[in-house]
């Protein structure tokens, strides 16, 4: 039977989300504007006998990911801006191990410790490897908290099919803002995928030894092992990729946004064909793999681009990357916290038009 | 007839890396043979940690997960909180411990988690190769510390005692120091080993035993000079025995 649609906050959705996709461990560090996501996982992990740990700090957390991971659980961290920061060491380390983890980041402001408003300018640290060596993770972008609850969901799926970190890239006004949802259903412990690279319970079954590490010091085999990574990778970018589109077929200008900004794109767009403009949407959920064939596509039958962003311009990087040179790319941005205006994404947008 | 003494089942009969005169293979045969008398190979994992025994997973014959440097008793935690019934031994040398992983320990020990942490004390980074550690003694020489260990004018800082410092903390509950320099050493080192690895399978809280090794290549000395080094400096300041037993009673 489908469950009814209840009224939550995004942070709370997104927890409750977690615990229904078999999230058997958990670890933070209290920072805003994610703090009710923390809360909500002390208070319902612990009901349910599962692993909860406030850490002692974001450093330790993820490292407390990666120990979980590697013995089998479906483990999962959640911060903001400065605290994914510090999480970057680990993320490179389970990348180099191939493990599968869910990350969150309620993306605050910055740089340094910057405010505690909503922020997209995480977009270079979350899809270029944050942390150090040759590696990539998937990134989902949610731009409600309906999708916030769907993408969680299945980024424990994702993380265990590709054995990688999947980030969840929300912001603060998606962890804090309240909308319906409605929750997917629990997922059984028992019947959740396998993982023959996990440590434990060796002697039971006699298989090898398993060895969970990152280290190599030959380089052909260290090369060999990031090259078979980026075989991966490839097939990820081929299957993986995800994007929605609004009123894009008819549009001489597209507006390529994310997250929060999408919702003010949307807006922004609905004004624009009211006065008659052909403004359409185009809304990446993957932000790695980024929708580049997509967006080449569209740049091959004449559009122009507007990226909209909450930071001084990072996606509209991998928005030229795609587009190559084919068809103009233009920016607006505001940052700091600062939230664009549907008006002033308009503006924008008719600037670039000449109406 | 039944074979009395031989190379531990929990340990690969293959020669390691570690330099002539080196600690940490004595260390890891103890523990092996502690884990075979206690019957738990094939429920043991260790967190192998970054510093010369980061090669530790060659030699034990169980699963192993390898952490960031210091991150060690973090990852130990995540293990053992997922497989509380298995024998996690979190192994740390001293800058991986004492240095870059002082949060981590500290909090995992405070937590009371449920792992053995093996603390292989050698006054120096070996891996490296010879920088001051937190545990260098005062006057003691480093790369680092070209004209020996400084507190007062170069600011270096003083050894750091870690089992006394831990003692204060709730979740410890058997914190030990042994040494490899002898064979009587080496005997009382398993027992503490064994009484912490016994402990932890019970679920009593947070157990550690501190060993005192030799690191002649660092030292600069020969596998006998450093012994008696070892002898001379290091066991008159980190005192020998238990520096905190509150399992339960029979368990004393
Ligand atoms: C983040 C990070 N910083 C520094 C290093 C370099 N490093 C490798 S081992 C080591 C010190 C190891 O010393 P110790 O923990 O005492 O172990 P030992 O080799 O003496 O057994 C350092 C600083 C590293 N690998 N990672
Ligand atoms: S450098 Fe020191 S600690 Fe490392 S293997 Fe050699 S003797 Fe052992
Ligand atoms: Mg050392």
């Amino acid at each position: 039977m489908a469950e009814d649609i209840r009224l939550m906050k995004g942070n709370e959705a997104i927890a409750e989300a977690a615990i229904r996709a078999g999230c058997s461990a958990y670890f933070g560090y209290p920072i805003t504007p994610q703090n009710e996501l923390t809360a909500y996982m002390a208070r319902h992990m612990l009901t349910r006998k599962r692993t909860f740990i406030q850490a002692e700090s974001e450093v330790s957390a993820i490292n407390m990911v990666y120990g979980a991971s590697a013995a089998g659980a479906r483990s999962m961290t959640s911060s903001s801006s400065p605290g994914v920061s510090l999480k970057q060491e680990g993320i490179s380390y389970i990348c180099g191990a191939d493990l599968p983890a869910v990350i969150v980041n309620v993306a605050r402001s910055g740089p340094g410790l910057g405010g505690i408003s909503p922020g997209q300018a995480d977009y270079f640290q979350s899809t270029r490897g944050g942390g150090h060596g040759d590696y990539y993770h998937l990134v989902l972008a949610p731009k409600s908290v309906q999708e916030a609850a769907d993408l969680t969901y299945e980024a424990f799926d994702l993380a265990d099919e590709w054995r990688m970190p999947a980030m969840i890239l929300a912001d603060g006004l998606i962890g804090q803002m309240m909308e319906g949802v409605v929750l997917p259903a629990d997922r059984d412990l028992a019947k959740l995928p396998k993982r023959p690279y996990a440590v434990g319970h060796q002697g039971e079954t006699g298989r090898e030894i398993n060895h969970v590490s990152s280290i190599n010091l030959v380089p052909l085999e260290l090369e060999a092992s990031v090259r078979a990574r980026f075989e991966r990778y490839a097939k990820m970018k081929e299957t993986l990729v995800r994007f929605e589109e609004v009123q894009v077929e008819d549009a001489d200008l597209v507006l390529v946004a994310y997250g929060t900004s999408a919702r003010v794109s949307l807006g922004a767009l609905q004004e624009a064909r009211k006065a008659g403009l052909k403004v359409g949407l185009f809304r990446p959920i993957t932000l790695w793999p980024f929708p580049e064939k997509r967006i080449a596509e569209l740049a091959g039958k004449g559009k122009r681009f507007l990226a909209v962003e909450m930071s001084m311009g990072q996606m509209v990087e991998d928005v030229r990357l795609a587009v190559n040179g084919k068809a103009p790319v233009d920016f607006f941005g505001r940052t700091g916290g600062v939230i664009p205006t549907e008006d002033e994404v308009l503006e924008a947008a008719r600037k670039i038009l000449g109406k | 007839m039944e074979l009395a003494y031989g190379h531990p089942k929990s340990l690969k009969p293959i020669q390691t890396k570690y330099c002539p005169g080196c600690g940490h293979g004595v260390i890891h045969r103890v523990i092996a043979e502690v884990i075979d008398e206690l019957g738990l190979q094939g429920r043991s994992i260790i967190t192998n940690p970054v510093g010369c025994s980061i090669w530790a997973d060659l030699y034990f014959d169980f699963d192993s997960v390898q952490p960031a440097h210091g991150r060690t008793p973090a990852a130990a935690t995540g293990v053992k909180r997922v497989l509380p019934d298995h024998l996690v031994i979190c192994y740390q040398g001293d800058g991986d411990l004492a240095a870059i992983g002082t949060a981590e320990i500290i909090h995992a020990a405070n937590r009371g988690e449920k792992f053995t942490t093996i603390f292989v004390n050698n006054a120096i980074y070996g891996m490296t190769g010879g920088q001051m550690a937190p545990t260098t003694l005062v006057g003691q020489h480093a790369t680092t510390a070209p004209f020996g260990r400084d507190p007062i004018e170069a600011g270096m800082g003083y050894p750091i005692r870690v089992l006394e410092m831990l003692a204060t903390l709730g979740g410890t509950k058997y914190l030990a120091r042994g040494s490899v320099n002898n064979a009587a050493n080496i005997r009382k080192t398993k027992q503490y080993i064994k009484k912490a690895f016994e402990a932890q399978m019970r679920g009593e809280g947070f157990t550690m035993v501190e060993i005192l090794s030799q690191c002649p290549t660092n030292w600069s000395m020969d596998a006998g000079e450093s012994v008696e080094w070892l002898e001379k400096n290091m066991i008159p300041f980190y005192a020998l025995g238990e520096v905190k037993n509150t399992l339960e009673e029979a368990a004393k």
